[in-house]
């Protein structure tokens, strides 16, 4: 199948918990290391925040990956918010598998304060990984999906009032 | 001609326990039937589309239309009721939320042509010939609806004004809403006429769960002989009932079965099945993903057991891929 | 304070040049121009700095005017300067969370180059912060007091310097070290450098006030073993392990030492550097402080065997000796806690190129410091193996340091030390010294002079990575000699240099135990294992826990002088929030909306700080927003949507999502 890929770039939604992987972001920045930018970063007290209704809406509004960063196992600022992400994480992964969403689509990773330079090197390999599994775009997905309805939505529209209808 | 108020209830991609339902309400559909006028209803009574077309813009006022929508017929009679009613009330889980045919959402059409016409181990079909939806037949035309590519809920084909949730509507629930509609006290538009709170604060063994379920191991209902009194999440079974909306008494529960989430998310949730997976991969023990994962072994199917109700409601509608 | 909040948003946004920080990459006034048409944006400005005063009033000015009920700061990250707009907004009459900040220099332009790509992430992230800044509601500061007591953990100088100037403010001291003495590795060694003056006479007087002083409760051979709460209030439990001795009836007299049934030192002195022996019970060194003997339990006969004549307890006429002491847990409440929990030394063992263990005469820094001690195994003087002095002394630096192979961090201290070793070893024996070095770093006060004096005084620096210390000679001069093989950098050529004592400069690390400790106390490791300080110039000894901070060389090595200042430096900033008396927390606790709830407990074990319990009469859960610490994962957890995260709601996160992606 051809994919419009002109100038299609992937769009990564990252959630990153505010005391590891968002100061690591932070610290990549103030090392001047540059990175793809590819990349939304959304800022949560603890990755344990993360809802998998995030990870759902993300994919549904446009996002080509998401992204989680949190602490490493066994340094959560909050104690064990973390392993709580790990377990939704596991599943998560496995239903959008059975959704049909690529595993490098949703990518967990643990970034401490002062790995600024894995932030870089997960946000290129993402993006890398993202660029040859091309765009997901499920807006454009469902858009295709209800072009069916089309038809018949615009029929009625210009139905007069009582006329019968013959649409099959 | 009567006065009563018209009601019509209409079925579509569905069982028939929404129709059943109706019937449930037992003595009560004698109150029902003594103040409105049904002047649709396919299943119980003769009634042609071509009266319903006949009748004027907004004649009726209300539809209870059941059933998801998969073909172009109930497309099309959800636009025509949707045109003729005052208000358009989903009915059941299939029309609220896409129900259990939204799980062919998993599938293309193609796929399901080909396991259902071909592939079934009930079907002997050497031609493998398909449904046509245009034949001729002894010199007549011959047309059949054509299938969607995707199951839908109502909303997500016409305008909907209120839910009544679950599989089936409780007898309850409907009735509650038939009264609200003669009385005209109705909610905002868009309500899910159910109580707006989880299953749990109705069920009964509320009190009988811990307050530090750790699971290490998730079981399903034919591999326990569940205790009665005692919650069933604590007994390792994969209870919805804290992410389902309530209403329902939490009948299944009471029948010692867990509740599998057919009253659709409370309001405050946007995706049920993610919200199912938060909580029960919170109650899920282990640090170690080798750990979770043989803990969360225990369900092997995780979107036909979170969106067995509502796969079309899912954010992502479906698979994707 | 009546501030102006609600109502439909009136947003103004405000995007910051930082100077050409931002500027130089991002098209700045295009996102000025962008943020314009959003919704419910009535101002949008750009603006050199916004963190500058003027930068301020410009905020506060537009409120009044513009009558703005929501601001948008688009600049640096919030973890600097969100306080700061908060603040400014607050000034202006705002409720000051009705404010976001949009991180576009950390994260946009010092990460991108300049273009395109870089302005409209910018403008994404802006999009995201307006729509989601629409919903913010007020909130309010809430305050937690501070308990005035400070635990203090290791005793070295670090700890002890933090712990008097604690002390002497008049704060309540818990001083906790895990050896039986404090005095941490300043003890151990003879003079400091560059002023040469005696550590011991510079330390004991410390040690000793730390002893008598009325305010520091001192538990040595002890360990914190469990930490709760939060700042103000935490619980800590210390484990104050059987030294077999009441501390309250031991004067240190060693009577029992005298008297113990092994006659001879049998068992590694520990202080010493493994240069001495000790016996069963023993005094660290004369110094120790508090001066109470100490029983080895691997070592002492009645407390292994339980079968010894037990003559010590005879020479001891008070009584202080208890054969069966348990250990205890102290329980204590304290509002600050100091962690000053030091290094180790790298072992020399691991590069096996430099004989250390192997070859004779091949001996650690610490263990030369002993040596040249009056209090040392030697007395002082410094000798080889066979009792004669050395002729010619080798000193190898960064063992340990600055090498990619072990650590690749300098180690700070060791080429100053090594040239006071020099110096030492010089003034005792009359030998020859060579130093070997890489770089030589002398950057303090009276340093590099030291440096000079000591190329005055003839000590020979010879430039380059040793390869290796061997003893087989070549020559007759080399025989019987330990040979330094080294490419002398500076001449051009590979050297041999016949020594007959080589002192490895070994390098600091981060103590094996750092990471459990770290973890204990809920802060965070640079990826070395030195604890993390919260922002490397502005915040040196602060952490990431509120109310938690680190002095000295758990931090990343440094000298005395240095470790002294950040000792001061961290009761400095325990002394403010005591005498502050409370601390405001941030309002992002969460909170149960009780109409919602349906009590199904899923969100009661999540709960780290157990701060959620159910109303067993309403049958709801219920948070504590005073023990809520805000990570929201009760949030993600509750089933039914019925936890709110103030300033991390659904919604809030739900309008970021959309917005981001357009």
């Amino acid at each position: 199948m051809e994919m419009k890929t002109n100038g299609w770039q992937p769009k990564i939604v990252a959630f990153f918990c505010n005391w590891c992987t968002y100061t690591a972001a932070d610290l990549a920045g103030v090392s001047r290391m540059k990175y793809a930018p590819n990349i939304r970063i959304i800022r949560l007290m603890c990755s344990g925040r993360l809802d998998p209704q995030f990870v759902m809406a993300a994919f549904a509004r446009g996002a080509d990956g998401v992204l989680i960063g949190g602490c490493h196992p066994g340094d959560c600022h909050y104690v064990e918010g973390n392993y709580k992400t790990l377990r939704r994480m596991t599943l998560l992964k496995r239903m959008l598998a059975d959704l049909g969403i690529e595993e490098d689509r949703c990518r967990l990773e643990w970034i401490s304060a002062s790995e600024g330079d894995k932030v870089k090197w997960v946000v290129n390999d993402m993006t890398e990984k993202l660029r040859a599994l091309g765009p997901l775009d499920l807006p454009g997905k469902h858009k295709e999906w209800d072009a069916e309805m089309e038809a018949l939505e615009k029929e009625v529209q210009t139905q007069q009032e009582g006329e019968p209808s013959h649409v099959h | 001609m009567s006065t009563k108020p018209k009601i019509g209830f209409y079925w579509c991609a569905s069982c028939g326990g929404c129709e059943e339902s109706v019937v449930d309400l037992a003595e009560d559909v004698l109150m029902v039937t003594g103040a409105v006028d049904i002047i649709f209803w396919p299943c119980a009574m003769d009634f042609k589309k071509a009266d319903i077309e006949a009748m004027p813009d907004k004649s009726i006022v209300a539809t209870l239309l059941n059933g998801a929508i998969r073909s172009s017929e109930q497309e099309e009679m959800a636009h025509l009721l949707r045109r003729k009613s005052q208000v358009l009330i989903a009915y059941g889980s299939c029309a609220h939320t896409g129900g259990i045919p939204s799980l062919a959402n998993q599938f293309t059409r193609e796929q399901i042509m080909k396991f259902v016409y071909e592939d079934a181990p009930t079907m002997v079909n050497d031609q493998k010939t398909h449904p046509q939806p245009h034949s001729r037949d002894n010199g007549h035309e011959l047309e059949i609806p054509v299938l969607r590519n995707v199951v839908r809920a109502l909303d997500q084909v016409v305008d909907v004004d209120y839910y009544i949730p679950g599989c089936p509507p409780t007898p309850k629930l409907l009735k509650e809403a038939v009264l609200a509609l003669l009385s005209g006290k109705l909610p905002p538009k868009g309500t899910v006429l159910a109580p707006d709170h989880a299953v749990c604060q109705e069920c009964l063994r509320n009190d009988s769960k811990p307050q530090d379920i750790s699971l290490t191991e998730f079981k399903r209902p034919h591999e326990i002989i569940a205790d009665p009194e005692k919650c069933l999440l604590a007994q390792g079974l994969a209870c919805m009932g804290p992410a389902t909306r309530g209403g329902c008494d939490a009948v299944c529960i009471k029948g010692n079965m867990p509740c599998t989430g057919c009253f659709g998310p409370v309001s405050r949730v946007h995706d049920h099945g993610a919200k199912i997976l938060s909580y029960l991969a919170s109650t899920a023990a282990g640090k170690e993903e080798d750990e979770i994962s043989a803990t969360l072994a225990g369900i092997p199917d995780p979107v036909g057991t979170f969106y067995r109700y509502g796969l079309a409601k899912c954010l992502l509608r479906g698979k994707v891929s | 304070m009546k501030t102006k909040t609600n109502g439909e948003a009136r947003i103004g946004f405000y995007v910051c040049h930082c100077g050409t920080n931002i500027a130089g990459v991002v098209n700045v006034a295009a996102v000025a121009e962008y943020a314009g048409k959003l919704p419910g944006v009535v101002v949008s400005r750009d603006y050199k700095y916004m963190c500058s005063d003027p930068g301020q009033e410009l905020i506060q000015t537009d409120i009044k005017e513009h009558n703005l009920n929501r601001v948008v700061v688009a600049s640096c990250s919030p973890l600097l300067h969100e306080h700061t707009f908060r603040t400014a907004c607050e000034k202006g009459g705002l409720n000051p969370f009705c404010f976001q900040m949009v991180n576009i220099r950390e994260h946009d332009s010092w990460v991108h180059d300049p273009g395109d790509p870089a302005t409209e992430k910018a403008k994404a992230l802006v999009r995201a912060a307006v729509k989601r800044v629409a919903l913010h509601k007020p909130l309010e500061v809430k305050r937690t007091r501070i308990h005035p007591d400070v635990l203090v953990v290791g005793g070295g100088i670090a700890g002890i310097q933090a712990a008097l100037t604690l002390a002497n403010g008049s704060q309540n001291v818990y001083l906790v070290e895990r050896e039986p003495t404090i005095g941490g590795h300043m003890a151990k060694f003879d003079k400091t450098f560059p002023t040469l003056d005696c550590a011991a006479c510079i330390l004991t007087p410390k040690m000793s006030a730390v002893a008598a002083h009325p305010n520091i409760k001192l538990w040595t051979y002890s360990e914190v073993v469990k930490v709760d709460g939060f700042v103000g209030n935490y619980k800590v439990q210390v484990r104050r392990n059987p030294r077999y001795v009441n501390e309250e009836l031991c004067v240190g007299c060693a009577k029992c030492v005298d008297a113990c049934v092994y006659k001879e030192e049998k068992f590694e002195d520990e202080f010493n550097e493994g240069l001495a022996k000790r016996k069963p019970v023993y005094l660290p060194f004369p110094q120790a402080t508090p001066p109470v003997v100490v029983f080895d339990p691997d070592a002492c006969i009645q407390l292994k065997t339980g079968k010894c004549k037990k003559s010590c307890l005879e020479a001891c006429d008070r009584d202080a000796i208890i054969f069966d002491q348990k250990p205890e847990t102290k329980e204590i409440e304290v509002g600050t806690i100091i962690l000053a929990t030091g290094f180790r030394t790298f072992d020399a063992g691991r590069l096996p190129q430099y004989g250390y263990g192997t070859l004779p005469n091949v001996y650690t820094s610490l263990q030369i410091e002993r040596m040249v001690n009056a209090s040392g195994p030697t007395d002082g003087h410094i000798m080889l193996k066979d009792g004669s002095k050395p002729k010619a002394v080798g000193i190898i630096h960064c063992i340990g340091s600055r090498d990619n192979r072990t650590n690749r961090w300098c180690s700070r201290v060791c080429c100053m030390y090594s040239m006071k070793l020099a110096h030492l070893i010089k003034q005792h024996t009359g030998a020859e010294v060579f130093n070997f070095y890489i770089d030589i770093r002398a950057p303090g006060k009276g340093y590099e002079e030291f440096y000079e004096k000591l190329q005055e005084e003839g000590v020979h620096f010879i430039r380059g990575r040793v390869a290796e210390v061997a003893d087989w000679p070549l020559t007759k001069e080399e025989e019987g000699k330990l040979i330094i093989r080294v490419e002398d950098t500076l001449a051009g050529f590979v050297r041999r240099i016949p020594v007959d004592m080589v002192v490895l400069a070994t390098g600091l690390e981060p103590q094996p135990d750092a990471q459990e400790v770290r973890r204990l106390f809920n802060i965070s490791c640079s990826t070395e294992g030195w604890f993390l300080e919260r922002h490397p110039k502005l915040a040196p000894v602060s952490t990431f826990t509120d109310g938690i901070f680190i002095a000295g060389c758990c931090q990343g090595p440094k000298d005395i002088p240095d470790t002294v200042a950040q000792a001061g430096a961290a009761a400095g900033e325990a002394l403010s929030l005591i005498n502050a008396g409370f601390i405001e927390l941030e309002p992002n606790t969460s909170y149960v909306v009780a109409d919602d709830c349906s009590g199904c407990k899923t969100c009661i074990p999540l709960c780290p700080y157990n701060a959620i319990s159910r109303d067993e009469e309403k049958k709801k859960a219920v948070i504590n927003e005073a023990i809520c610490k805000g990570c929201g994962v009760c949030v993600a957890a509750c089933p039914s949507g019925s936890i709110v995260q103030n300033l991390f709601t659904d919604d809030e996160i739900f309008s970021e999502i959309e917005a981001v992606l357009g």
